[in-house]
């Protein structure tokens, strides 16, 4: 799922969410005695958009005695809180989501999660790679369990590209970048007869994480060795990034901040770094822009960002109920539900191909076949190594470029940037 | 009876004995929760800290927590840039939103010194921002501050070239925060002030009117300096405030790694402790910075109080 929240409105989602669940816990316990109240802590838009929990109402319809609550809050505040409630040994909710840039973070801490290798589930439905990412080494402990992966493509505004005299077809806008080179000179075209205000993309932390997605090794090797500094697929992205910023393509919307969200209903760019959970997030944000977006292919043709899995800490008071609803959110069924209503795409091989996945069309993006080019950009895309500081590192390099388009210069944020991830990840 | 006398000597002495006992160590008990809850809240943690700080335990590497680095941390944090930054960030906006908030409280609490119109009214909202929370404080001024379509920008757009944004440099950050802190406090200290300055006699007022005192003469004359015990508890309880801040900046950053703006251009200490400790889990490093901002507001703290006390007794 996503790989960020809406930080305010998480905010108050968060009071809301926690008032009802104090009157939850204090009306609930005592009604029946075998009713259990489940809670589930989720970021950004995982297994549903705001306000619509029709994932969670059907299964207590199936399962009487379980009552779910929700509990919302924005990406960094999620896995902080989750860590803070893992040293602690108390405050975590039944079931906790995590993303798989941060997973890594957690795998040092198997016993603090329930091992689902014990739980019957069939781990041959994902890939060996997907599995391994919330594996202890020795494989003897799983700690979540996939629901969803992010693929790769660019989501793009059709009107935008209209009013710039760029064709709006999206096999034809697809053949304007087949790598991301192409994709930056691309925008300086787009530039040239633009609608005024209006940039190329979002942010240059998400064109920096897209040129990525496509690698194997980036900021860890597989021996888990940190190479930022040595390894030239890094420096090759910032660079390409730096230059699309001082190109002035970048609207240097924070990510996933409310000025980011603004910007999609605003119409501030045209186009966005587009993993299959991004769909969600455009949908939720700016839900009038219906029938104006379209998805084409990522540049390079291939690659991932994100994903998520669903946990259970051993510090639950109902692990097997807990578990069972795991096991539930996370079965293809509810998966290929979601690619259908939100966007996220799942997680299992298996579905891609049925016809209920590679036939559907996404109506707010124009009709564009969303089960098709999630896979498509899945097919060839490496198994990433990720290590336990993937996620802070990422989001360094996120700040170093916002910091570029505030104007500093590239190299005095690069050097910056390396002192960090030093003191963070050295 | 003689059973029955000595049994009654022996009860006035076991009441007299309980009476003794009464007056020595009730007062300790009555006392004693407050000690009790500081010593669980308040020395508990601050001894805990300082354990932690001596290691180098990270959640994520695990066996980290019971290795001792001696105070390695604390040299690491002293050539630490950022933690310099973090302290220039800190003491600025200090500045930026201390001086203002007490000037203007001043001003306000005078104006509502006057026999007005609904004070009561008036009295009670200038405190309506103190008991807003922060939160909601923060949620709107991102928005005032905010560069594409925020208030302030919009009311600047006829004097400047391009819109400002505002989390780009330091000076700006800086002043929008300073800005949401004076927001928030600014009522408070006025009626801090206020009551303070309903204690001063009425006659002095009257008697310096009849010599012939402007009513600004009489403010700085008279109202300033019966203040001045007042004004001197104001400055360092503000004081110890601006060290300690933490919900502005937080809610005004748009990094998600609590870096408080791109290049930490707002980053107070406790926001970097925040971001040491829980964003990049270095629970020993978080915990070095969190006893030496502790040291740092004692001796600010011990510096006001001499600095205080002497300006009092000068008077």
């Amino acid at each position: 799922m996503p790989n960020a929240g809406r930080p305010m409105r998480a905010v108050v989602a968060t009071l809301a969410v926690s008032a009802l669940a104090l009157t939850a816990c204090g009306g609930g316990e005592t009604a029946q005695s075998g009713d259990v109240t489940l809670t589930i802590n989720v970021f950004g838009d995982n297994f549903s958009l705001p306000d619509n929990r029709t994932v969670y109402d059907e299964y207590e319809r199936t399962h009487p005695s379980v009552k779910i609550v929700e509990n919302r809050s924005d990406f960094g505040t999620h896995h902080k809180n989750l860590q803070a409630r893992l040293t602690a040994g108390n405050g975590a909710a039944d079931l906790e989501v995590v993303e798989v840039g941060q997973v890594a973070g957690f795998i040092g801490q198997p016993d603090k999660f329930v091992n689902f290798r014990g739980e019957g589930v069939d781990t041959a439905q994902w890939t060996d790679a997907i599995v391994a990412r919330a594996s202890t080494a020795d494989k003897d402990a799983l700690i979540g369990l996939p629901t969803d992966i992010g693929g790769l493509a660019v989501c793009y505004r059709t009107d935008l590209f209209a009013a710039a005299g760029l064709p709006t077809d999206r096999a034809a806008v697809s053949a304007l970048w087949p790598t991301w080179k192409d994709y930056v000179d691309t925008g300086t075209k787009f530039l040239e007869k633009a609608p005024s205000g209006v940039k190329w993309f979002d942010a240059g932390g998400h064109v920096f994480t897209g040129i990525l997605g496509g690698e194997k090794e980036t900021f860890y090797d597989a021996g888990g060795e940190l190479i930022v500094e040595r390894n030239p697929a890094v420096r090759a992205a910032w660079d390409l990034s730096v230059k699309a910023i001082k190109a002035g393509q970048s609207a240097a919307l924070p990510e996933f901040s409310p000025e980011w969200n603004t910007g999609f209903q605003r119409g501030q760019f045209a186009t966005v770094t587009c993993p299959a959970w991004m769909m969600g997030y455009i949908q939720g944000n700016a839900a009038e822009t219906t029938g104006k977006w379209d998805i084409a292919k990522i540049p390079g043709g291939s690659g991932n960002w994100g994903g998520s899995y669903v946990t259970v800490p051993s510090q639950g008071k109902h692990l097997k109920a807990s578990v069972e609803l795991a096991k539930w959110l996370t079965a293809p069924e509810q998966n290929v539900k979601l690619f259908k209503t939100i966007g996220n795409f799942p997680s299992q091989q298996s579905t891609w191909k049925t016809p209920e996945v590679a036939g559907f069309a996404s109506p707010f993006f124009n009709n564009a076949p969303a089960g098709t080019i999630f896979p498509d950009s899945l097919a060839g895309a490496p198994a990433q190594v990720v290590g336990p500081e993937s996620g802070v590192i990422g989001n360094i390099f996120a700040a170093a470029l916002n910091s570029v388009e505030q104007g500093t210069s590239p190299e005095e944020a690069w050097s910056r940037t390396l002192a960090d991830i030093k003191a963070a990840a050295g | 009876m003689t059973q029955g006398v000595q049994r009654s000597r022996g009860r006035q002495r076991w009441r007299s004995r309980l009476h003794r006992l009464d007056r020595s160590v009730s007062p300790y008990l009555y006392v004693s929760p407050f000690f009790l809850l500081f010593a669980v809240f308040g020395l508990f943690p601050l001894a805990y800290t300082a354990v932690i700080s001596t290691t180098a335990w990270s959640p994520r590497k695990p066996g980290s927590a019971d290795v001792s680095v001696g105070l390695d941390n604390y040299t690491t944090l002293f050539a630490d840039e950022n933690f310099h930054n973090a302290l220039i960030n800190t003491l600025g906006i200090g500045l930026l939103s201390t001086g203002p908030q007490l000037l203007l409280a001043l001003g306000i609490a005078h104006l509502l010194n006057y026999r007005l119109r609904g004070r009561i009214v008036l009295r009670m909202g200038v405190l309506l921002p103190y008991v807003t929370s922060v939160a909601a404080v923060a949620l709107i001024f991102n928005q005032i501050f905010a560069r594409d379509f925020g208030l302030v920008n919009w009311f600047l757009q006829p004097f400047a070239d391009s819109p400002i944004d505002w989390r780009a440099d330091e000076w700006s950050s800086w002043t929008a925060v300073a800005v949401m802190v004076t927001w928030h406090w600014t009522g408070y200290n006025a009626l801090i002030y206020l009551a303070a300055m309903q204690t001063i006699p009425y006659d002095l007022y009257e008697s310096a009117s009849i010599d012939g005192a402007s009513k600004w003469q009489q403010f700085w004359h008279i109202t300033v300096p019966s203040l001045r015990p007042t004004i001197i508890f104001t400055v360092i309880v503000s004081t110890i405030g601006a060290l300690q801040l933490f919900a502005e900046p937080f809610l005004f950053d748009a990094t998600r790694n609590n870096n408080g703006g791109s290049q930490r251009q707002f980053q107070t200490i406790v926001l970097y402790l925040y971001q040491q400790f829980w964003t990049n889990g270095r629970y020993g490093y978080g915990a070095a910075i969190a006893w030496t901002l502790f040291l740092i507001t004692v001796v600010i703290a011990a510096i006001n109080f001499l600095l205080a006390r002497r300006i009092s007794s000068t008077k």
